[in-house]
C-alpha cells in the first residue's frame, strides 16, 4: 500500500533506462521519477543524453531502425510501462506530447495546425475543434494575438508566436505529460522569457519534463533537476538543492560552471 | 625573397587572378550561346517554313495527299489521347513507388539495388521500352496497336522520372515537420497523405511535367510498338449520346502522334510537305515548352506558402 500512495504523486518512473543507437550506449542504467504537476529540468553538456532521455517518453526512437531501448518507463496512475514492446508508440505519442527545438509548424493555418492533434484522433465536428483550439491557444498565451487570423499561415507568425502554436498544438490534445526539448535555443531573449512564463504557468495543468542548455532557465523554471553527464544520471533532486548544494562534486563544478 | 605583405605586389597578384574571372566568363557565355543560339536559330526557322501554313484549317484536317489540305487533326488528338493514358498509369505508380522508397521501405540491400535500378532505367534507350511494350503490352496482354498500348509505353519510360522526382520532393521536407506529425501520434500514412504529399506536391507536379514533355517528343517506342503514319479518322469519343455517358472504346483505337506526322511527312519528296512539318514542329515545340511553362508557373504558386 505504501508504494502504492507513494506513486500517486508520480506522474512517472523511469527504471534501469538504457538506451542504444546500434551498438553505441548512449543512456545507462537512469533511474528517476517524473512528479505530477510538477516541471523536470534535464541539464547537462552537448551530447550527454538529454535530448536521448526525452525522446525516450514519446518513443521518437522508435521511429529510426537500429535504436534499442532497455528498462522501464512506467506511467501512473495505470501504470503501464510505456516502453513496452506491446504499447503501441502512436498511443505513447497520444499521451505524451513534444515541443521540439525549433519552432516546427505544419506550413498550414493556424487553426489546422492546432487542429491537427485532434484531427487525427478523429474529432471532426466544428464546434468541439473551435472550442478545444480556442482553449489551447488562451493556454498558449497566444489567443489574443491570432483571433482574428486563425486562418492565416503559420509560418507569418514571429518566432516567438510560432513556438508558443506549437506549444497550442501539443495541449490541444490535454497529455498527460508535456516534454520540451530545448525550446527556446531558436529564441531571442523576449520571446524566450514569454515562452518561460508559459511553461511555468503550464505545470498547474500538465507534467513538465524540459531539456535545456540554460542553466539559469532550469533555475527560473524547475521544481525537479536532473544533471546528466556521459549518459548517465549524475544527480536528481530539488532544484534548489541542485542550484544551491549539490551533493556530487560533478554537478557542482558544471553548476558553478568550472566544466561544461 | 618576394615581399607577400607589399601593396603594389598584392594588387597585381589580385589583377592576374581576376583576369581569370573574366576569362571564364567570356568562356562561359559563349558555351551558353551555342546552346541558345542553336535553339533559336532552329526555332526561327521553323517559325518562318511553318507559320504560313498554321491555319484552322491545318488543326481540323486528316492527313492528305495533297500538301496543302494535309493537316494534323488526327495527330494532336492521338497525342492528346496517349498523354492522357501516360499521365493517368505513370503518376499514380511513379507517386507511389516513391513514397514507398523514401518513407516505408527497410534499408536493405534489396531496397539499395532497386533504387540504383530505378535511377539507371531514366538512362535506357527509349526503343527498348518500345521493344517492352511491343512484346508485354500489344502481343501478351492483347491491348494491340493501340493508345493504350502507346500510352503505357510511355508510362513505363517517364516512371523512373516522377519516382525520383516525388523522392527528392519528400527528402527536402524538413525531419522537424515529419516528426511534428509523428509526435501528435499520426500514424505513417497519416504523416505521407496529411503533410508529405501536400508539401512536395508542386516538386512532385514538376517532375510529372517534365516527364510529360519528354514523353510526347518520343518517336522511337511509339514506332516499335507500330501507330500508323497515316490515319483519316479519329478515335471513338470518349462521351457517348447513351448511358452511361463514358466510352473506353478510344482506348484500343489505331492512332498516331504529332512527331509521327511530322517524320512521315519530312520523309516525303514534295517540298510542300516539308512546310507541313515545320509547322507541325512548332506546334510540338509549343506544346513543350507550354508544359514546362506550367510546370515554372505551378511550382512557383505552390512552394508560396512554405519556407524551407
Amino acid at each position: 500500500m505504501e508504494t502504492n500512495s507513494e506513486s500517486i504523486q508520480y506522474k512517472s518512473e523511469v527504471k534501469d533506462l538504457s538506451f542504444y543507437y546500434d551498438t553505441f550506449n548512449a543512456l545507462k542504467n537512469v533511474n528517476m521519477v517524473l512528479h505530477d504537476k510538477k516541471i523536470t529540468a534535464l541539464i547537462g553538456p552537448s551530447g550527454c543524453g538529454k535530448s536521448t532521455f526525452l525522446r525516450c517518453f514519446n518513443r521518437m526512437h522508435d521511429l529510426y531502425p537500429g535504436n534499442r531501448y532497455d528498462g522501464e518507463i512506467m506511467l501512473y496512475p495505470d501504470d503501464v510501462n510505456i516502453l513496452a514492446e506491446n504499447v503501441d508508440p502512436i498511443e505513447v505519442r497520444m499521451r505524451i506530447s513534444m515541443v521540439f527545438q525549433k519552432p516546427n509548424p505544419f506550413p498550414k493555418s493556424i487553426y489546422e495546425n492546432v487542429a491537427y492533434g485532434l484531427r487525427v484522433r478523429g474529432v471532426k465536428q466544428r464546434a468541439i475543434l473551435d472550442e478545444r483550439i480556442e482553449t489551447a491557444l488562451r493556454n498558449a498565451a497566444l489567443w489574443d494575438e491570432v483571433k482574428d487570423r486563425l486562418h492565416e499561415l503559420a509560418f507569418n507568425l514571429s518566432g516567438g508566436q510560432q513556438q508558443r502554436l506549437c506549444i497550442a498544438r501539443a495541449l490541444a490534445t490535454d497529455p498527460e505529460i508535456l516534454l520540451f526539448d530545448e525550446p527556446t535555443s531558436a529564441l531571442d531573449p523576449i520571446a524566450t522569457a514569454s515562452i518561460e512564463e508559459l511553461i511555468a504557468d503550464l505545470k498547474s495543468k500538465v507534467t513538465i519534463l524540459i531539456v535545456t542548455h540554460n542553466m539559469q532557465q532550469a533555475a527560473r523554471v524547475s521544481d525537479y533537476t536532473a544533471y546528466m553527464y556521459l549518459g548517465e544520471l549524475i544527480e536528481f533532486d530539488v532544484t534548489d538543492t541542485i542550484f544551491i548544494k549539490p551533493k556530487n562534486k560533478q554537478t557542482e563544478d558544471y553548476i558553478t560552471g568550472r566544466f561544461g | 625573397m618576394k615581399d607577400i605583405n607589399n601593396l603594389t605586389e598584392i594588387r597585381k597578384i589580385i589583377g592576374r587572378h581576376k583576369r581569370w574571372d573574366l576569362m571564364f566568363m567570356i568562356a562561359g557565355i559563349i558555351a551558353l550561346m551555342i546552346a541558345v543560339l542553336t535553339f533559336i536559330a532552329l526555332f526561327a526557322q521553323m517559325l518562318i517554313d511553318g507559320m504560313p501554313r498554321l491555319t484552322w484549317l491545318f488543326f481540323t484536317s486528316f492527313p492528305s495527299r495533297h500538301p496543302e489540305m494535309a493537316g494534323i487533326l488526327s495527330a494532336w488528338v492521338g497525342t492528346t489521347l496517349v498523354m492522357l493514358v501516360t499521365a493517368a498509369s505513370a503518376v499514380p505508380l511513379g507517386i507511389a513507388s516513391g513514397v514507398y522508397l523514401e518513407e516505408y521501405a527497410p534499408k536493405n540491400i534489396f531496397t539499395e539495388i532497386i533504387e540504383i535500378n530505378v535511377t539507371n532505367l531514366a538512362g535506357v534507350p527509349s526503343i527498348i521500352y518500345g521493344l517492352l511494350a511491343l512484346g508485354l503490352f500489344v502481343y501478351q496482354l492483347g491491348f494491340g496497336q493501340s493508345i493504350l498500348a502507346a500510352g503505357l509505353a510511355l508510362a513505363l519510360l517517364i516512371l523512373p522520372v516522377v519516382i525520383v522526382a516525388t523522392r527528392e520532393a519528400i527528402r527536402s521536407i524538413p525531419v522537424a515537420i515529419r516528426e511534428g506529425a509523428y509526435a501528435l501520434g499520426a500514424t505513417k500514412w497519416q504523416t505521407v497523405s496529411d503533410h508529405l504529399l501536400p508539401y512536395s506536391a508542386a516538386g512532385i507536379l514538376t517532375g510529372v511535367i517534365i516527364g510529360l514533355a519528354r514523353a510526347i517528343g518520343e518517336t522511337a517506342p511509339i514506332i516499335t510498338i507500330g501507330a500508323l503514319t497515316f490515319i483519316a479518322f479519329l478515335p471513338p469519343a470518349p462521351v457517348t449520346e447513351e448511358f452511361p455517358y463514358v466510352s473506353f472504346e478510344w482506348l484500343s483505337a489505331p492512332f498516331t502522334v504529332m512527331p509521327i506526322q511530322m517524320f512521315n511527312w519530312v520523309s516525303r519528296p514534295e517540298e510542300a510537305f516539308q512546310l507541313n512539318a515545320a509547322a507541325a514542329g512548332l506546334v510540338l515545340v509549343v506544346m513543350t515548352l507550354a508544359m514546362n511553362g506550367l510546370a515554372i508557373y505551378l511550382r512557383y504558386r505552390m512552394r508560396k506558402n512554405i519556407k524551407w
